[in-house]
């Protein structure tokens, strides 16, 4: 079981830091800024993920506050910018719109 | 011997936790447009995150420690389909969305109908 152990951390070590890594590139390389949204959002599930495994491999379960804190505010950041980029959409379709409105009048 | 089993159980359940993250970092990296980046990342927000309860539960097996888990859970459940909504949205009225690799676009007659009626 020890072994079993030992294998399991490894594999969970290596397996979330791969994904963050993946994220983290996501983030520098993403075209636009829903998808950098969506690494971070990656990025922070996988350190909710972090923690929980921690608690489970130690057996320790004083971390369980700082879980419900991140499931519970993760979601400000995305909404906050996915109404920006649709803000933003809006203004410049408004900014754009006397010239074609002029047309269809 | 019932220790052992649920250890091993719980241990298991890391193990497919890390799975599914191993393959929202992939899908993240390999996939084209933000839609399909968003069905990959989306995955391990709620089943991992499942999965890893699951996994300190049966390690703990005590109900205090489940109560205080379950917020976890809910918390998640609740709020990571709102922030793919708003996401998925804002990309699609937004057109950041790759139209070549679409079967079938079921929202453009929607939408249409809803400009031309207001």
């Amino acid at each position: 079981m020890t072994l079993f152990h030992s294998i399991a951390a490894g594999v969970v070590i290596v397996g979330l830091a791969l994904t963050a890594i993946a994220a983290l590139v996501r983030i520098v390389r993403g075209p636009t800024i829903l998808d950098r949204m969506v690494a971070s959002d990656v990025l922070l599930t996988t350190l909710m993920l972090a923690v929980g495994s921690h608690m489970a491999l130690t057996g320790s379960t004083e971390n369980i506050p700082v879980m419900v804190a991140i499931a519970a505010t993760a979601v400000l950041a995305t909404i906050v910018v996915a109404r920006y980029v649709r803000r933003r959409a809006m203004t410049a379709a408004a900014d754009s719109q006397p010239g074609s409105g002029a047309d269809h009048a | 011997m019932l220790d052992t089993v649920l250890d091993g159980l719980s241990l298991v359940c890391l193990i497919a936790a890390a799975g599914f993250s191993v393959a929202a970092g992939v899908g993240l990296l390999r996939f084209p447009d933000v839609l399909s980046r968003l069905h990959a990342a989306t995955k391990p927000q709620v089943f991992g995150l499942l999965l890893v309860i699951a996994a300190i539960a049966l390690h703990e097996r005590s109900w205090l420690t489940l109560a205080t888990l379950l917020p976890v859970f809910v918390f998640q459940a609740l709020t990571a389909p709102i922030a793919a909504h708003m996401v998925g949205r804002a990309a699609y009225r937004t057109g950041q969305l790759d139209e070549e690799s679409l079967v079938i676009d079921e929202l453009a007659p929607d939408v249409e109908r809803s400009d031309r009626l207001g």
